[in-house]
C-alpha cells in the first residue's frame, strides 16, 4: 500500500508534556559522545547562564519521537515502518533545551512526495515549552521504500 | 561573548569517534529506538542490510560534538541539519571509526555556518551537514 497522499497538511493532537530530567540529559550526553561540562555538571550549565544541564544539540529526537509514533500509527497513513529509512533530518531551535523543561510536541505533515517507487514524508515537529513558547522545531524526511527498492 | 575570528574555509576543528557495540546499545537505550537492525546480525541480514548499522540519529548526535566543543560556551548551535546518505557498517569486533570535520562555510554579524565532512569506511556517511552556530 503507497503513502496516502491525503497525510499531506494534517496536523496530530499535542504529544503528552516530556520532562526533562537531568540524569536523563546526562545519559543521552554520553550515549552520543558529548564530553562538554555544560551537559553534565550542573555548576558549569549555571555559570554558562543556564538554570540546569543543557541537553545535546539532537536531544529533542527524544520528544519527536512520539510525534513520529502516531504519524506511524495513523490507520490510514499506509506507512509501513519496516520499509522506513530515515533520510533528512533538522533541528532549529529558539533556545536550547535543558532539564526541567516539560516539553510538548505538536506533528504536521508538511509534504508527501513520490520518487522513483519510494515515497517521502516530510514532517515537522513544533516542540513548546510548558509556558506555550517555542524551543525547538524538528523536521524528519522518512523515505518509505516501495516493493520493488 | 564572540565567537574567535574565523574566515569561510577554515577548519574549525577535527575528530575521529570510535563506536562499537555497545555504542549502539547505549544510544538504544539513551533515545529509545530499539530497531533491532541497530543490534542484531541477524535481523539485518535478513532485510538485506551489509551488517548492523549506527542510528543514523547516533551519528548525527556525535559528528556535531567537535562543534560544540570549539564554541567552549561562546555561542550556541541554534540550528542543525543532515541528510543520511549512506549507513554506518558496526563490525561485531572492529566497530567502526567516524571521521569529522568541521569548516567553515559561512560568516555573519550574528555567527557563522560550520559545514561537517562526516565519513566511515572511506565514504561520507551525512550529507549537506551543516551546523547554524550564534555567539552568545
Amino acid at each position: 500500500m503507497p503513502v496516502n497522499p491525503l497525510l499531506t497538511e494534517r496536523e496530530f493532537p499535542p504529544t503528552a508534556p516530556y520532562l526533562v530530567g537531568r540524569e536523563k540529559v546526562r545519559e543521552f550526553a554520553r550515549a552520543v559522545l558529548a564530553t562538554a561540562p555544560i551537559h553534565h555538571d550542573l555548576a558549569a550549565a549555571r555559570a554558562a547562564g543556564f538554570s540546569d544541564v543543557v541537553a545535546p544539540p539532537t536531544f529533542p529526537v527524544v520528544v519527536q519521537e512520539a510525534t513520529l509514533a502516531q504519524l506511524l500509527a495513523e490507520p490510514d497513513g499506509g506507512i509501513d515502518f519496516s520499509r522506513v529509512v530515515h533520510g533528512e533530518q533538522r533541528f532549529d531551535y529558539a533556545r536550547p533545551v535543558v532539564a526541567g523543561d516539560e516539553l510538548t510536541a505538536t506533528l504536521r505533515v508538511t509534504s508527501v512526495k513520490s520518487l522513483g517507487g519510494n515515497s517521502m514524508v516530510t514532517a515537522e515537529s513544533t516542540i513548546v515549552d510548558s509556558a506555550g513558547a517555542p524551543v525547538v522545531t524538528a523536521v524528519s524526511t522518512l523515505v518509505v521504500r516501495g516493493d520493488d527498492a | 561573548m564572540a565567537l574567535p575570528e574565523i574566515e569561510v574555509g577554515q577548519v574549525v576543528a577535527e575528530r575521529e569517534y570510535v563506536i562499537d557495540r555497545g555504542s549502539l546499545v547505549r544510544y538504544a537505550g539513551a533515545s529509545g529506538d530499539f530497531n533491532p537492525i541497530h543490534y542484531r546480525d541477524d535481523v539485518a541480514a535478513s532485510v538485506g542490510l551489509p551488517g548492523v548499522l549506527a542510528h543514523g540519529m547516533l551519528t548525527m548526535g556525535l559528528a556535531v560534538q567537535p562543534v560544540v566543543d570549539w564554541l567552549d560556551g561562546r555561542g550556541w548551535v541554534s540550528g542543525y541539519g543532515v541528510r543520511f546518505t549512506r549507513p554506518v557498517v558496526v563490525d561485531p569486533t572492529e566497530g567502526a571509526t567516524v571521521a569529522v570535520t568541521a569548516t567553515v562555510g559561512a560568516v555573519d554579524e550574528a555567527g557563522a555556518r560550520i559545514d561537517l565532512t562526516v565519513s566511515a569506511a572511506g565514504g561520507t556517511v551525512l550529507g549537506k551537514a551543516q551546523v547554524r552556530v550564534t555567539a552568545l
